[in-house]
């Protein structure tokens, strides 16, 4: 067979090679938004024991120069390592939580304002939209943090709003300006044949993008709004800078009434990034297993 | 014939339609009355589909008049909805919706635009699966059934409106030969019982088959028509003759 192949056809050598233009198999590029779940879904699981591993050398390495043992060092964090966890991790958790909440809510409101018919919508929309996801998160926070008032009076009843709730919003804004691209890319990927016949049918505008291609295109949007609540998880511990008390305020409050021996840095941040890790790990697997699947069927 | 005198049910007067610079209809100008079969041939690019698609109001006309079942189309307060509850329309991509099944393809737009009883439209429409030879494919999704069979799916679901026209646009265009025969059978048993079917084809023998009438169109405008028997043997045009010399 081989040789056949060799000697009958002009421009294929042997092993079947050819100098000819061949058109290669098209290999779709990932898509930009799934940058941070892609990286993080293709390190193997035991990096999360490699970010664990400066926790427990770190103390050998700098044993020589105090008196502050090893062993001194696992102590004080095995003793705060349930108040990080629960006070601390749990906290960021909660925030992220009430983020994407508001962020999706708002986002979806503002994606659909992005393909209104109504121009003045639209463009408000589409404003709205890229000033918030192009402005760095931490701005954000601070206008947030110093713009809102610490209370609000509503009939008379004054209404404290802690920072926590200041955070909440501040990081809800970037979230909601992703989560709106999300939603009007995926609209406008819906062919626009399936608007032509859901309107020869007669459908109304309304009952076309309910009924018709927000179901189609739902499921494409579950991977990039996963993605997004990892980097948002990931994003919390930037609310230490406002005093609220998540994992990162409440390690330096733990290794401050500890002495704050340097030798306590490494094992107590190693800790909060391992448990970062932890959480986001399993997001970001099950963001590109979902995506995998969704990709293949429209 | 009964046909002769039958009511005009959709009248198109020297209609002009510009996609920005590119003018794609020159001045159309067809007739067709109840219970008639159209046939609209021509190369590709002559402006048929737009044609068709001005008949629904998907395209808008930039000059002259279409009259569809005694709306004019040309007024500014047109309801396109009630219009397109009278005229049905089945693309050559089929455009089902992915993710309903057959039966609920047929039945969303009589439950939600007609307000009909769910039980009733279940019933039609699985009359219509019958009709159109797919009974036992009612809860199959699109993507499980072929092209001919999703074709036959969207004619079933257009049919469920009960329109008075039925607009065909390329319908077999992206279908294997084996297959175009199963929908053109659906097409002709529709002729048969009296539809009033406006198609785009290149179904040459098809066209001759079921047509009352065929029009050519040439670079935007209608260059020749006639009964199939005098269009296909003594076509008078140049143009004409050339496009069925390199098909026929």
């Amino acid at each position: 067979m081989a040789s056949r192949f060799s000697t009958s056809i002009p421009g294929i050598g042997k092993n079947g090679s050819t100098d000819l233009p061949v058109l290669k198999p098209f290999a779709p590029s990932q898509p930009v938004a799934f940058n941070t779940s892609a990286w993080l879904a293709n390190l193997p699981p035991w990096t999360g024991l490699v970010l664990l591993l400066p926790m427990m050398i770190w103390p050998f390495a700098s044993h020589a120069g105090g008196n502050f043992t090893m062993t001194d060092a696992f102590a004080a964090l095995i003793k705060w390592m349930p108040f990080l966890l629960k006070s601390g991790f749990l906290f960021n958790v909660i925030i992220s939580l009430f983020a994407m909440l508001i962020g999706t809510f708002l986002g979806i409101i503002l994606g659909l304002g992005q393909i209104s018919k109504t121009g003045i919508i639209r463009r408000f929309s589409w404003f709205i939209t890229q000033l918030f996801r192009n402005s760095p998160w931490l701005v954000l926070l601070f206008i947030v943090l110093l713009a809102f008032p610490f209370e609000i009076t509503i009939f008379g009843v004054i209404i404290m709003i802690p920072d926590w709730t200041k955070a909440v919003i501040g990081l809800s804004l970037p979230i909601m300006a992703n989560i709106s691209e999300i939603v009007r890319g995926a609209v406008l990927s819906v062919p626009t044949a399936q608007w032509e016949a859901a309107e020869s049918l007669a459908f109304t505008r309304q009952q076309i993008l309910w009924r018709i291609i927000l179901p189609q295109c739902f499921k494409r949007m579950i991977p990039p709004w996963m993605n997004w609540y990892a980097i948002l998880t990931m994003a919390t511990p930037l609310c230490s800078l406002l005093g609220v008390e998540e994992i990162i305020t409440l390690s330096r409050q733990a290794m401050e009434s500890e002495n704050n021996h340097p030798e306590l840095l490494v094992p107590f941040y190693s800790f909060a990034l391992g448990l970062f890790f932890l959480y986001c790990y399993p997001i970001a697997r099950v963001t590109m297993h979902l995506e995998r699947r969704y990709s293949v069927k429209i | 014939m009964l046909k002769k005198n039958a009511e005009t049910i959709v009248s198109i007067r020297d209609v002009h339609k510009s996609f920005g610079q590119l003018e794609v209809l020159k001045g159309v100008s067809l007739d067709v009355k109840k219970g008639e079969v159209i046939c609209v041939i021509g190369p590709s690019g002559s402006g048929k589909s737009t044609l068709i698609r001005c008949i629904n109001a998907l395209n808008n006309i930039q000059g002259g008049e279409i009259n569809v079942c005694g709306i004019d189309l040309t007024d500014p307060k047109l309801d396109k909805l009630e219009l397109r509850k009278r005229v049905g329309m089945v693309f050559q991509q089929y455009n089902l919706f992915p993710h309903k099944t057959a039966l609920e393809n047929i039945i969303m737009a009589p439950t939600m635009v007609l307000k009909q009883d769910r039980a009733a439209s279940e019933k039609r429409a699985f009359e219509l699966m019958q009709k159109v030879r797919l009974e036992g494919k009612e809860h199959a999704y699109p993507g499980e059934l072929s092209g001919g069979q999703q074709q036959r799916v969207a004619i079933a679901r257009s049919l469920a409106m009960n329109p008075d026209v039925m607009l065909f646009d390329e319908v077999t265009a992206a279908l294997d030969p084996e297959t175009v025969k199963e929908v053109l059978v659906t097409i002709k048993d529709l002729a048969q019982e009296g539809m009033t079917c406006i198609l785009v084809t290149h179904e040459m023998g098809f066209a001759r088959e079921v047509a009352d009438h065929i029009y050519f169109t040439d670079n935007g405008v209608i260059v020749e028509h006639g009964p199939p028997k005098t269009f296909f043997n003594k076509a008078k045009d140049p143009r004409t003759k050339e496009f069925l010399s390199q098909i026929l």
